[in-house]
């Protein structure tokens, strides 16, 4: 616990500094024309005093006495970063193979193997889902998705709807 | 009596088809939503948002309202049939809610949480309704200065009366206030904090963005890693019997109830406060003013209308600020507000002059939306009990699917997708090392009119910096706010004081 809040400390205040570094492209103190300060004051400063707030956690957690409570709980951990990888391939893969290929697969992935849950409720979440979307968004929002390579597949179905 | 007059126009609105039939929708839906464990009603404004662009804007705002309350009912439901809290707001019904349930009174707890919320969200909005006009009224007189001071106001409740850690609060509330500053200056126009040029930061970073990512992707992680075992769900039934002895019970409790609701209202108005703690504090006072304060805890039904009645008035409560001032009470109004931005219906005192159907529609449509979930809900709980086994795994694929999926349709970036993914993992990380979340959203949502607010002050006053203190209501913002700045520090010092004595024995 105590090591997580120290790396999150430090990384907070690597973040301010990242942030303040872009802060100066705009001037960061008082403007004597218009009054006030400039446009890179508000982030510059308030990412200065986030810094210092974390410099005080870390400080604090350095004098603070070790706990028994563990951060991540061991076993759920992994199911945690499977999904968190499963998601940003779904992600990367939406602009490549569409919307249409990558969320039914994700579905798939999740209900059939994460989840190990039977081939028909599989079945029906992995077609039920894009079948919703593609009304909702595309038909009655007219919010396209993206298409990727699979654009082509959809001319037929855009001039049934549009 | 004006009030009276504008609120029947309201309900005109409000009780039109589509209006009606929005809210028995919005209302059904939040019910599920909060019945759900872990999802509570931030995390379904949040995941449903992107979905309202559906219906026309007033109807969308009507709809999310629902969804809150209805979430905010639902709550409890999974608080007796699981023994889980369904949200934090519903931690409190846990406590003789879940006894009442092993007990093989779970039916009746149902119905008393059930009615219990419908007091408390009528006596909520109905003081709701006598306090909106006067508050608007007040903040008309607001200028920039005073703008400012009531935003500064707010972020201190959070470091005075929050109850999280002070330091990692300031870093919510500083990281909130950076990101809205993301894309154009608001003066100047020119681009920062881009990035290295990303085009996709010039449009700034969206309250939905981050929201989704938080209360969406970071929610379910959270609950993934935390939901090592299905729990089981004890079976409810209702029948006639058991909603004539829930209702004649409930007839003893009006003490209890209509103090919940008052203190719900007013807890419910700060931003820092909201409904979890007022549901404890009623959960509190009703057990200490019982008769036998020893029977709470083993399925006492005023532990279920105490908790319940206030988190309800609550939720009422901290809308009021939200629609009046253009301050958020609560995340999930924050939400509301960004939402309401989004569509060009600017919340603040104006609204009520430019927008009076839109608001007083809104204001009839909670009366409509309590009436409606407290008989939708006790209808529906055998369905709830149901749908309570289904598997959490389906949940989260299906609660993925909408983040990606509600991420990209407002902005058409996957840009924004990216961005939700990772707060999402930031936002689960953070929560997970006790990092408050609240202050973070509604930073990033009131950032923009803190900055605007702040830097107009000076350019009219020449660069005075006095000016803030010199007007006499902002200047009186300003004091409470320093209190509440000084108050951990307060406690600090005084609890400092006590260790230092400790070493010397």
């Amino acid at each position: 616990m105590l090591v997580a809040d120290r790396v999150i400390a430090i990384a907070i205040m690597g973040l301010s500094a990242y942030f303040m570094w872009h802060a100066v492209a705009l001037p960061i103190g008082w403007n004597g024309m218009t009054g006030g300060p400039g446009g890179g004051a508000f982030p510059f400063w308030l990412s200065l005093i986030m810094m210092l707030s974390a410099a005080g956690i870390l400080v604090r957690s350095l004098g603070a006495e070790p706990t028994d409570q563990k951060f991540f709980d061991g076993v759920m951990l992994r199911s945690v970063i499977v999904v968190v990888v499963a998601l940003f391939v779904t992600i990367g893969l939406i602009p490549v193979v569409g919307a249409y290929v990558a969320i039914p697969l994700f579905i798939f992935w999740y209900i059939r193997i994460f989840g190990g849950h039977s081939w028909l409720l599989t079945a029906c979440l992995t077609v039920g889902t894009p079948v919703f979307l593609f009304f909702f968004f595309e038909v009655t929002l007219k919010i396209l998705l993206p298409k990727g390579i699979t654009e082509p597949w959809f001319f037929p179905l855009y001039a049934m709807f549009f | 009596m004006e009030t009276l007059a504008l609120l029947g126009e309201g309900f005109a609105t409000s009780l039109s088809p589509l209006n009606l039939m929005i809210v028995i929708l919005g209302v059904t839906a939040g019910l599920f939503i909060g019945a759900m464990p872990g999802l509570g009603s931030v995390n379904g404004v949040a995941i449903v948002l992107p979905l309202t662009f559906i219906v026309p804007p007033s109807s969308a705002i009507i709809l999310l309202c629902a969804i809150y309350y209805g979430a905010m009912y639902g709550g409890a439901i999974s608080s007796v049939l699981l023994g889980i809290p369904g949200a934090s707001t519903a931690v409190a019904t846990t406590f003789d809610g879940r006894p009442m349930a092993q007990q093989g009174k779970a039916g009746l707890a149902l119905i008393a949480a059930a009615v219990a919320s419908f007091v408390g969200g009528t006596i909520s909005v109905v003081l709701f309704t006598l306090f909106a006009v006067p508050l608007a009224d007040l903040a008309l007189a607001f200028g920039p200065a005073e703008e400012f001071a009531l935003v500064l106001l707010a972020f201190t409740t959070f470091v005075g009366l929050g109850g999280d850690d002070v330091l990692k609060t300031i870093v919510m509330i500083c990281l909130g206030l950076v990101l809205s500053t993301v894309g154009l200056d608001l003066i100047s126009g020119s681009p920062r904090l881009v990035f290295g040029d990303l085009p996709g930061f010039y449009a700034g970073i969206s309250f939905l963005v981050l929201a989704i990512g938080v209360y969406g992707i970071g929610e379910i992680l959270y609950t993934i890693e935390t939901s090592r075992t299905a729990p089981t769900v004890t079976p409810a039934k209702i029948t006639l019997r058991e909603l004539g002895a829930g209702f004649r019970a409930m007839n003893r409790m009006w003490k209890t109830m209509s103090l919940g609701s008052f203190l719900g209202f007013f807890v419910g108005m700060l931003p820092a406060a909201g409904a979890t703690p007022a549901s404890l504090m009623a959960y509190g006072i009703a057990r200490s003013t019982s008769k036998v304060p020893e029977s709470f805890g083993k399925g006492n039904i005023e532990g279920v209308a105490a908790p319940e009645t206030a988190n309800n008035a609550a939720s009422t409560g901290s809308l009021l600020p939200m629609l009046t001032l253009g301050i958020p009470g609560s995340p999930t109004t924050a939400l509301l507000l960004g939402g309401m931005v989004m569509w060009g219906l600017m919340p603040g005192p104006m609204l009520f002059i430019e927008q009076p159907d839109f608001v007083w529609g809104l204001i009839s449509s909670l009366y409509t939306a309590n009436f409606a979930a407290v008989l939708i809900n006790i209808a529906l709980i055998p369905l709830f009990v149901w749908a309570l086994r289904m598997p959490f795994t389906v949940l989260c694929a299906l609660v993925m699917v909408l983040c990606i999926v509600g991420g990209f349709a407002p902005s058409q970036k996957m840009h924004d997708v990216w961005l939700i993914a990772g707060f999402g993992v930031a936002g689960y990380l953070l929560r997970k090392a006790d990092y408050p979340l609240a202050p973070l959203v509604l930073a990033l949502v009131l950032g923009p009119l803190m900055e605007r607010s702040f830097r107009q002050t000076l350019i009219s006053e020449q660069g005075n910096v006095l000016a803030f203190v010199e007007r006499p209501l902002s200047g009186a913002f300003i004091a409470i706010a320093a209190l509440f700045f000084v108050l951990p520090l307060v406690k600090y010092l005084r609890k400092g004081g006590r260790q230092s004595v400790a070493p010397a024995e």
